[in-house]
């Protein structure tokens, strides 16, 4: 439905349109959205853990876990507010390069994403591994703000970004997909942007 | 409260019914769906404007009206100059037009009566807007739950739904308005003229006779960082803070 007395003023050259998914914009800063205050996690205070469902499998704390071999990826992001930003610049832990300091291959085929404030989201194992997930430890070279998701976050780039999970503190594999917070909140179960899928019952 | 069973909620139009300015920057628009809905007191709907060549600009609203109201739904939009959607509605947008949009969305910014309290609501300019759906329908349900409003604009001229806010208030049946203006001298006697900070907060929880239950803050990023790290500082629990915002 044309909406009366708009124009597409702000509509992308076409070279940029092609990397924007379908109802998203570009944008040049960088927006915060998260469901609740902002939690301060020192690195001394840091562990992740890696677990099968209650199971730990393996834990490190900052230092070990800065250890492991560094990756860049630098990606277009998209947040299910219609944002999309270009050329993000990532530095951390491929998720495949925690999984095989862990000496482990995903035993089951989903993963939940735990962050210090209580935050969960699940993401399918195939979308972690194979070089397309991180556990991001620098934005442009820096260490991540607390407000970004610092001191590591997950990276998913090809998902929605809440996705993303902040302050992350563990990867848990699960026997089933288990919706995590904003699934359970009316958010997709996937959440893949270019296939538009926001909230559930989205094809 | 598990939604995954969460009913769809597809692109409807919506006819424009009213238009009302409530600030020099804040206009309401009224719109009678197509396919009213259900929704919750803090849920959002999302617009979409399409361009004649197809291109579309979609934003996110949140309701203003309280969800017992009646089928027309109310978005209060805040202009930004330098905006493509928010403009529109400002320069462009009449009664009788129609609109695309789709709802309600979000489930976690969210409160009902049952959900019990006391609540403490902070908002920072057009933030206010989910939390006077909560008001409105603690009104509307003739709830008893405490409810604190903190309000921040940066003058008088800027506070939005000032004049319900202020009869609510005046009320004195257990909702409580908090106004501050960063930008001008406090009009009312119990306001202030400064940003939130945390003495702020613990004056306005000790109006409610119960520590807060539950807290929402919203608005601008900036301002919710800072909010609710106030709110921390405290003495509120960070797990009992919810918080929408509303990006740059
Ligand atoms: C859950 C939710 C609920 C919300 N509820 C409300 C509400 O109740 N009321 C309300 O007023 N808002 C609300 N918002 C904010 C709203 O969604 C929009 O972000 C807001 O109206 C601005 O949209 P816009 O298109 O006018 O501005 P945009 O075009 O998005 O620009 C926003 C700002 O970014 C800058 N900008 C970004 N891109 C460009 C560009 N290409 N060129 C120039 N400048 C640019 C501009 O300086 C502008 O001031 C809500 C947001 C969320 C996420």
């Amino acid at each position: 439905m044309v909406t009366r007395g708009f124009s597409s003023g702000r509509k992308p050259p076409t070279e940029t349109d092609t990397r924007i998914p379908p109802g998203q914009y570009l944008e040049q800063g960088f927006p915060v959205l998260s469901a609740g205050p902002t939690p301060r996690v020192r690195t001394e205070d840091w562990s992740f853990t890696l677990k099968h469902g209650p199971r730990p499998i393996k834990k490190w704390n900052w230092a070990e876990f800065n250890q492991l071999p560094l990756t860049k990826m630098t990606r277009d992001i998209h947040c299910v507010t219609a944002w999309t930003k270009f050329d993000t610049a990532w530095q951390g832990v491929l998720v495949d390069d925690i999984l095989a300091d862990a000496g482990i291959e995903a035993p089951t085929g989903f993963l939940l994403a735990h962050g210090y404030d209580g935050y969960t989201t699940n993401v399918p194992a195939k979308d972690l591994t194979t070089g397309k997930a991180m556990v991001a430890l620098l934005y442009e070279g820096k260490p991540i703000t607390a407000d970004h998701g610092g001191p590591a976050r997950l990276l998913v780039p090809h998902l929605y970004f809440w996705k993303s999970a902040k302050w992350l503190n563990g990867l848990q594999f699960t026997e089933r997909d288990e919706p995590g917070f904003w699934e359970l909140r009316g958010y997709h179960i996937y959440g893949d942007p270019w296939r538009e899928q926001r909230y559930s019952g989205d094809p | 409260m598990s939604e995954a069973s969460a009913p769809l909620s597809p692109w409807q139009t919506a006819r424009i019914t009213r238009i009302e300015k409530r600030t020099p920057r804040v206009t309401s628009f009224f719109f009678a769906l197509s396919r009213p809905f259900a929704y919750r007191a803090g849920q959002h709907v999302d617009v979409r404007l399409t361009a004649p060549d197809g291109y579309q600009a979609r934003r996110s609203y949140s309701i203003a009206s309280a969800p017992e109201s009646g089928a027309a739904i109310e978005l209060a939009i805040e202009k930004l100059d330098d905006g493509e959607v928010s403009p529109f509605f400002h320069e462009v947008a009449a009664v009788g037009d129609e609109i695309e949009l789709r709802g309600p969305l979000g489930g976690h910014f969210v409160w009902s009566d049952s959900d019990g309290g006391p609540l403490l609501l902070v908002g920072g300019g057009s933030g206010v807007v989910p939390l006077m759906a909560m008001v409105r329908h603690r009104t509307l349900r003739k709830s008893a739950v405490p409810v604190a409003l903190m309000f921040s604009v940066r003058v008088w001229d800027e506070v939005i739904f000032r004049d319900e806010l202020i009869s609510l208030d005046d009320r004195r049946d257990g909702f409580d308005l908090v106004l501050t203006l960063t930008r001008e001298a406090a009009q009312r006697p119990s306001d202030y003229s400064r940003r939130i900070d945390t003495a702020m907060v613990m004056q306005a929880q000790a109006r409610l006779p119960q520590p807060p239950a539950l807290a929402f803050v919203c608005g601008a990023n900036a301002f919710v960082s800072a909010a609710a790290q106030a709110l921390i500082d405290a003495g509120i629990s960070a797990d009992i803070i919810r918080t929408e915002r509303y990006g740059v």
